[in-house]
């Protein structure tokens, strides 16, 4: 098996020797160089830079065709109807196209602004956990990273089936309600129950509400006190059914505009998918930080506290900062995961920029591909802003 | 990947239970916790994945796939078997016939001439245990439904787009990493920089002229389409190039003496030295490929030429019934992702932390 790939491998080889020989003996050894380079910059020229270019033309011109010759240019009527709003932060009184612009940003600022710190702060603790003495870290890491490995359409799947009306999330809150419902129902055991709960914090309390009392049954004083008044207590709270809850009413979660439910779930599906990446690097940073440091510490006798905020944050900075401008960049591209779930809905309530420009160009009758380019061309001075911080602050780490 | 011995230290952490702290008591609590909030949803999906259509419709909770026992009828159909408490409290299996009012008609089973009526309060559906394996065939290699759901179309596309852009993909780059990392000449750092600037420009900003220029190429609706507008990448040039600066030219130039061409250099010395590095743009590609979903989108607009993502989610836009069809889909979409990463999981994760990308 594998001396016929050999085999094949070297066939191949010789195969697109030939000629690249031959031109070799033309050109010289030295300038076969730029026949290494020449796919690549062909596809990089016709299929980033030519497009970069075209993008800003296409900005400038109107129609609906496809075929450049037949774009009327227009100016900067595209930018008017994006712009040209009395008020940015009230999208209603946009025009059409800027309506849909200025909500779509919003909305993806509002997730980036959300979704990013919760993602950072979560995928450090999971690092940092991870990072600590346990058993079977590989495992964990593992499970952890998997849901990376899945692809946005699967994971929008997955969690819009949880979601429905009907599904499974929505039965589990019904049993955990009607169960506790049942429990707070269920007579003397449950108040017996909850006696004993209630004692814990009475028992401190009474004890220090009868401090000033000097008599030599203080202490059995202010144990039956605590006694008597978890009784009375848990007989009132339960007898009175003030801890009955109402009955649980399922939520329908992606399309229930009126508490934010679709943008909560959204927030929440993207991070599920994408925390484990984020874990990954912050993981790699923390193991990265030499041992010694710590050990050193602790014999100086620094807490472990002390020395978290002393030696690991401090270490760890340069890889946050990559964590977080990476992760900025991506969830301010979000469009994956959210289109396949709630398409942009209820109403336009968790629609992404990403979003705007693709069914401006590419949904509905109306091909306005003149109004894609240019909210592109205002989405990528933003994105490129973002992007030279990130090179800046990864050469700088790679440079030391 | 994930060893049986990992598995057993970490199931026979108790032993050492006496000696835990409350702190390694929080910790384990935490990542048992996110493990379930990863683990369980992708489970109760490839459980409501063997369920039948009826149970999904119901949104049955129960984690396994019930169903009702059925005897066939004369007439072709099928009677449902209920378990029937008789007033004495003893329980028999009855084939229900039909409802009249608060009462059924039933039978028992072998003796179908002799119907009689119970209270419907008194009859308990009696189900088994039985995975529907259909919802997996019919899509795949069944006949009929496949015209919904072309399974094996949509995945031949996506392993085509896989396999191809993949190789591409390595061999494009790896001649760029070998040109920029082994020659001196004119223009080098500004190439270099020309393709580190790409980064600057995320696909998802250049949609609309990267569209006309696929069309004008009349690449509209073919694989090819979607596979050579993301072959060179900037990041895989870079990863490529550094690894490569590490083999030492003694050896290209021990080759030039035997008279070996430039390219057989490339070719014979440099590929298979760079291996360890190719392997992580490998994985990171087929990753890329195979989840990708807004280009192919936008390129691929005819069902003939969707890939599975394409096709799932227009399969879930489009209907609610076929539910059991999308499920079963779901887990066989997420089954290749899933085979690999068992396999391959110290390589993918150590790779991605070690370039922090994926």
């Amino acid at each position: 098996m594998s001396a016929a790939l050999t085999w094949i491998w070297k066939a191949l080889g010789d195969l697109i020797d030939g000629p690249l020989r031959s031109l070799q003996k033309h050109i010289g050894a030295h300038r076969m160089a730029y026949v290494f380079l020449a796919p690549n910059l062909i596809i990089f020229g016709l299929f980033s830079f030519w497009p970069m270019l075209l993008n800003f033309y296409i900005a400038f011109t109107g129609g609906q065709s496809v075929i450049l010759a037949e774009r009327p240019l227009i100016g900067v009527e595209n930018f008017r109807e994006l712009l040209a709003c009395p008020s940015y932060l009230d999208p209603r009184t946009c025009p059409v196209a800027g309506y849909s612009f200025w909500t779509g940003l919003w909305n993806t600022l509002f997730f980036a602004l959300v979704q990013v710190p919760i993602m950072v702060v979560v995928a450090l603790v999971t690092a940092l956990i991870l990072n600590r003495n346990i058993r079977g870290r590989g495992f964990w890491r593992a499970v952890y990273f998997y849901p990376v490995m899945l692809s946005p359409v699967v994971v929008a799947v997955i969690w819009d089936w949880i979601l429905k009306r009907r599904g499974i999330l929505n039965a589990l809150l019904d049993d955990m309600v009607s169960g506790w419902n049942d429990l707070a129902r269920s007579g003397v055991w449950f108040e017996i129950g909850l006696g004993l709960i209630l004692l814990l914090p009475l028992l401190p309390v009474t004890r220090a509400l009868l401090a000033r009392i000097a008599s030599p049954h203080r202490l059995r004083l202010s144990h039956g006190l605590a006694v008597g008044l978890a009784i009375l207590l848990s007989t009132w709270l339960a007898r009175s059914g003030g801890l009955v809850l109402p009955d649980y009413r399922p939520v329908n979660w992606l399309i229930d505009q009126r508490a934010g439910w679709p943008m909560f779930w959204v927030i929440f599906v993207y991070t599920w998918g994408h925390l484990g990446f984020y874990m990954l690097i912050l993981l790699a940073g923390l193991q990265a930080i030499p041992r010694d440091l710590y050990e050193a510490a602790e014999m100086d006798g620094t807490s472990r506290f002390r020395s978290f905020w002393r030696i690991t944050l401090p270490l760890l900075m340069p890889t946050m900062v990559v964590v977080l401008v990476l992760s900025l960049i991506r969830a301010f591209q979000v469009f994956d995961e959210v289109y396949v779930l709630t398409g942009g809905g209820p109403g336009q309530a968790t629609k992404m920029i990403i979003q705007h420009i693709y069914e401006s160009a590419f949904i509905g009758d109306a091909k306005r591909y003149g109004i894609a380019a240019a909210s592109s061309v205002l989405v990528a001075g933003l994105l490129m802003v973002l992007t030279l911080v990130q090179l800046l602050v990864t050469r700088r780490r790679a440079g030391g | 990947m994930i060893t049986g011995a990992e598995i057993g230290t970490f199931l026979s952490r108790r032993r050492g239970i006496g000696r835990l702290h409350w702190s390694d008591w929080l910790t384990y609590g935490y990542l048992l916790m996110g493990v379930l909030i990863v683990l369980l949803p992708i489970l109760w999906m490839i459980l409501s994945s063997l369920k039948s259509p009826a149970a999904l419709v119901e949104n049955d909770p129960r984690a396994l796939p019930y169903e009702q026992i059925t005897i066939p009828a004369a007439d072709g159909k099928s009677h449902t078997v209920f378990l029937w408490t008789r007033s004495d409290g003893v329980a028999v299996d009855v084939a229900l016939v039909g409802v009249r009012g608060l009462n059924a008609r039933v039978f028992e089973p072998g003796r179908p001439d002799t119907v009689f009526e119970v209270p419907r309060a008194s009859l308990q559906r009696k189900e088994t245990v039985a995975p529907r394996w259909d919802n997996y065939t019919e899509p795949t290699i069944g006949s009929t439904q496949s015209r919904t759901f072309n399974f094996l179309r949509y995945f031949w596309n996506s392993s085509f787009v896989t396999v191809v852009a993949t190789l591409l993909t390595l061999i494009v780059n790896a001649m760029a990493g070998f040109a920029l990392s082994k020659y001196r000449f004119a223009g080098r750092d500004a190439m270099a920089l020309v393709i580190i600037a790409t980064l600057l420009v995320p696909p998802t900003v250049i949609l609309v002229p990267l569209f006309i220029t696929v069309s004008k190429l009349g690449l509209l609706n073919s694989l090819w389409g979607v596979i050579i507008p993301a072959v060179a990448t900037p990041t895989g040039v870079f990863l490529l190039r550094q690894y490569m600066l590490t083999i030492p030219d003694e050896l290209l130039e021990a080759a030039r003496m035997d008279a070996a061409s430039e390219w057989k250099i490339f070719w014979r010395i440099i590929l298979p030295l760079s291996l360890p590095a190719l392997s992580v743009l490998a994985i990171l590609s087929v990753m890329w490929r195979w989840n990708d979903f807004m280009w192919p989108l936008i390129v691929l607009t005819q069902s003939e030429v969707f890939t599975l993502q394409l096709g799932l989610s227009t399969f879930k836009g489009e209907l609610n019934d076929n539910m059991h069809h999308l499920l079963a889909m779901t887990v066989l979409t997420l089954l290749p992702v899933t085979l690999v990463f068992v396999v391959l999981q110290k390589h993918i994760t150590t790779g991605i932390a070690n370039t922090g990308l994926k």
